[in-house]
């Protein structure tokens, strides 16, 4: 403590002391308001060029018009707002089918990710390094690149695999019965991509619970279930519903599953149209009438899931 | 400071400094815009909403998607003699390697007898995504980074169509001479004046043997009923698309118009929307077919010989009785490559007789080369018998290189054909 040097600190400050008393504090003020300026412009200007330039592009694009007697992938600016119109009149399918599918892993991911959560949280309490083993697992899959996990799905469920030979041999799946290229196999992939995202806002959740208020449940005549319904779930309600964003909206916009397990009938997704669109078809205004419209349809749901869930003090 | 593109923000003021300076030209083609402007001052002038949205477009898409420049860029200065490199894009498993997948070969021996180093990079994953990674600096007139690129005929004619391929100097390439006769004279480049065929190949059938005893011989035999849902096609429209027109008796290399067109993708679609075929993919089709979902599809030729070595024979392939396509690869140097002169020498270099029975005898495509399987009866008489490799004149007369489709045709029907696969 002896060594610090009274001379700089104090030198700094000096013409503030020294001035006349409300001045002091307006300079303080200002220069920390010019450091706030300060720190923030990096996040700003990264904002700006990567998130508000290129949405104010894709609005731009996605009213753009083929250039008359243009090459293929050219187009000029207009305002021709009925890209909007024909793109939802032709993909209004796949747009319903990737809310209908992301909600079904979303359920899924909830149903694997809590008790995931739960025994992580609760049940590995006290014993850190076991709680530490099964976070690395449950983070593992993470390791490897998301488009090999779901190929991995498309061996596993291969029609030589084990999983559809059992599955025939239990008579749970007709003799020509498969599991690739079917909505079901799409639905498995999202889920088991998605899970990690679910399970760990809610072990961040439960990891804070506290074990008295459990125990007062029991105290008062609560069962184990009771107890979980009104202790245990709605404290960790903050972690579900992250979670369930989390999962949610990359699951809407996910192309890779539903193009490497799908078929070209019942599983078309609409992050795997704009993908087609785009680069496939050098369709941009299409692709991007789509992208505003999934964006903007993410963020009406979303904003109605948190008002409903009366969170959004938590998120 | 030499790529402004590294500066998002900074960018349209780049772009438009870049612009005045093309200024004279510009002004030549003003009749694109409106009130006399052209499309580019009127982007650079930037007044009112629409200037301002469409020049954050063109500077946040970095020109791909937007930018609709209607005159050819110009080429790059050529730095060959300074800079004793050529950079090439090529796709996967598309170059002989030495076992252990290290090397290639014939790179090397190009590098030793010619001192021009090689960045050899396998790029080219889709002709579609490719095209759309580059288009906009190619539009600019940019160096891509590459000097050789590698697309499919079709898209090396829209390459060539927009003058995004320099001119090839045949003075530096006296090899081209050595190009088949079925090769010389192709609609997507009339003269041969850009492109030289890397590799080609046929779409056929092919077919598990122990799933199809039967074998097959004809397009009909894919739609068996016992092969439903175990059936596959191609994602690329040209292939898919012409096996079925020409099953339907139309050639797709000839004059054939919308009526045909959708004859054969109502085939298509009723197929699909059966269930019948399976899936529509592009190149791992072949995983489908090693893991048993897939038991018949529409395939490529030289994928059939590669998957054979390592699966003991299992699979077969044949151009259909009624006639397959042929397409080919085409290497050609983009506008803003800096390497031309390497590139040709490149060129030339993979178009010796000796060089090219080398690559044919590892990647198992269809060699454009005259003189390569006299090469190859001396050193592997058996590859040099095998008809998907070096075709004869039977195999020949039976596949049709598919036409080449106008701006608006190839909107139309790519449309057409991704919605009915579903894509």
């Amino acid at each position: 403590m002896t060594t610090v040097a009274p001379g700089p600190a104090i030198g700094v400050a000096a013409p503030g002391t020294g001035a006349p008393g409300t001045g002091a504090e307006d300079v303080a003020a200002r220069r920390a308001g010019a450091a706030g300026v300060g720190l923030m412009l990096p996040g700003t200007l990264y904002l700006v060029a990567f998130f508000v330039i290129p949405v104010f592009a894709l609005l731009a694009t996605s009213l753009y018009v083929p250039v008359p007697g243009g090459d293929v992938g050219q187009f000029m600016p207009a305002f021709h707002w009925q890209n909007y119109v024909t793109a939802l009149a032709d993909f209004w399918q796949p747009l319903a089918r990737s809310f209908w599918f992301a909600l079904l892993a979303t359920a899924g991911a909830l149903a694997v990710g809590y008790p995931i959560a739960y025994l992580i949280a609760v049940r590995g309490r006290g014993r850190p390094l076991l709680q530490g083993m099964l976070l690395v697992l449950v983070v593992a899959p993470f390791f490897t690149s998301f488009v090999l996990r779901t190929i991995a799905w498309k061996q596993i469920l291969a029609d030589d695999g084990y999983v559809v030979q059992a599955l025939h041999w239990l008579h749970v799946l007709p003799p020509d019965g498969r599991l690739t290229a079917t909505s079901f196999a799409v639905v498995v992939s999202l889920t088991h991509n998605f899970v990690p995202f679910m399970a760990l806002p809610i072990y961040a959740s439960l990891e804070r619970l506290d074990p008295r208020l459990v125990e007062a449940g029991g105290d008062l005549y609560a069962g184990p279930w009771t107890t979980f319904r009104t202790v245990t779930l709605p404290l960790s309600m903050p972690g579900v519903v992250s979670g369930t964003l989390l999962t949610f909206i990359p699951a809407a916009g996910d192309y890779v599953s539903a193009s490497l397990l799908g078929n070209s009938t019942n599983t078309a997704m609409i992050g795997q149209v704009i993908d087609t669109r785009f680069f496939r078809l050098l369709d941009y205004p299409t692709a991007a009438s789509l992208s505003v419209v999934l964006m903007a349809a993410i963020a009406v749901l979303v904003g109605l899931y948190v008002r409903r869930t009366g969170t959004e003090d938590l998120l | 400071m030499s790529n402004p593109r590294r500066r998002p923000p900074a960018d349209p003021m780049v772009r438009a400094l870049i612009q005045q300076a093309r200024g004279a030209a510009a002004a030549r083609r003003a009749s694109a815009g409106s009130a006399g402007l052209s499309r580019r001052q009127f982007l650079t002038v930037g007044a009112g909403v629409a200037g301002t949205a469409a020049l954050l477009a063109a500077c946040g898409t970095g020109g791909a998607p937007g930018a609709s420049s209607s005159a050819a860029p110009s080429p790059a200065a050529d730095v060959s003699d300074a800079e004793k490199l050529v950079r090439w894009a090529n796709w996967t498993l598309y170059l002989d390697q030495n076992d252990a997948g290290t090397e290639y070969p014939t790179l090397n021996a190009f590098t030793k007898q010619t001192g021009i180093d090689v960045e050899y990079l396998e790029d080219i994953e889709d002709n579609d995504t490719f095209y759309g990674k580059v288009s906009g600096q190619l539009a600019n007139g940019d160096d891509i980074g590459y000097d050789i690129v590698t697309p499919t005929d079709w898209m090396a004619g829209r390459m060539i169509r927009l003058g995004y391929a320099q001119e090839l100097d045949l003075a530096n390439i006296p090899n081209a001479a050595n190009l088949v006769s079925t090769l010389r004279d192709v609609d997507y480049d009339e003269g041969r004046k850009h492109a030289l065929t890397w590799q080609s190949g046929f779409g056929g059938l092919a077919w598990d043997k122990a799933k199809v005893p039967g074998g097959m011989q004809s397009l009909d035999d894919l739609w068996k009923p016992e092969l439903a849902g175990k059936v596959e096609v191609l994602s690329e429209m040209h292939d898919t698309i012409g096996l079925i027109m020409l099953s339907q008796g139309v050639d797709p290399a000839g004059d054939w118009g919308d009526a045909e067109y959708d004859a054969a993708i109502e085939l298509l679609r009723e197929k699909i929307t059966s269930g019948h075929i399976r899936q529509v993919k592009g190149n791992s089709y072949t995983q489908d077919l090693v893991s048993g979902d897939c038991w018949a599809c529409i395939g490529w030729s030289g994928d059939i010989t590669g998957l054979n070595y390592e699966a003991d024979n299992r699979f077969d392939f044949v151009v259909p009785e009624a006639g397959g396509t042929l397409w080919s690869d085409e290497m050609l140097i983009p506008v803003g490559a800096t390497h031309k002169k390497n590139a040709e020498t490149l060129m030339n270099y993979y178009y010796e007789p000796e060089v090219a029975a080398q690559v044919a005898a590892w990647v198992n495509y269809v060699t454009p080369v005259d003189g390569a399987r006299e090469v190859m009866e001396k050193s592997d008489p058996e590859l040099a018998a095998d008809t998907n490799i070096f075709p004869d004149d039977e195999t020949l007369a039976k596949v049709h290189v598919f036409r080449t489709l106008t701006p608006a045709e190839e909107t139309k029907y790519n449309g057409q054909y991704l919605e009915v696969i579903g894509a």
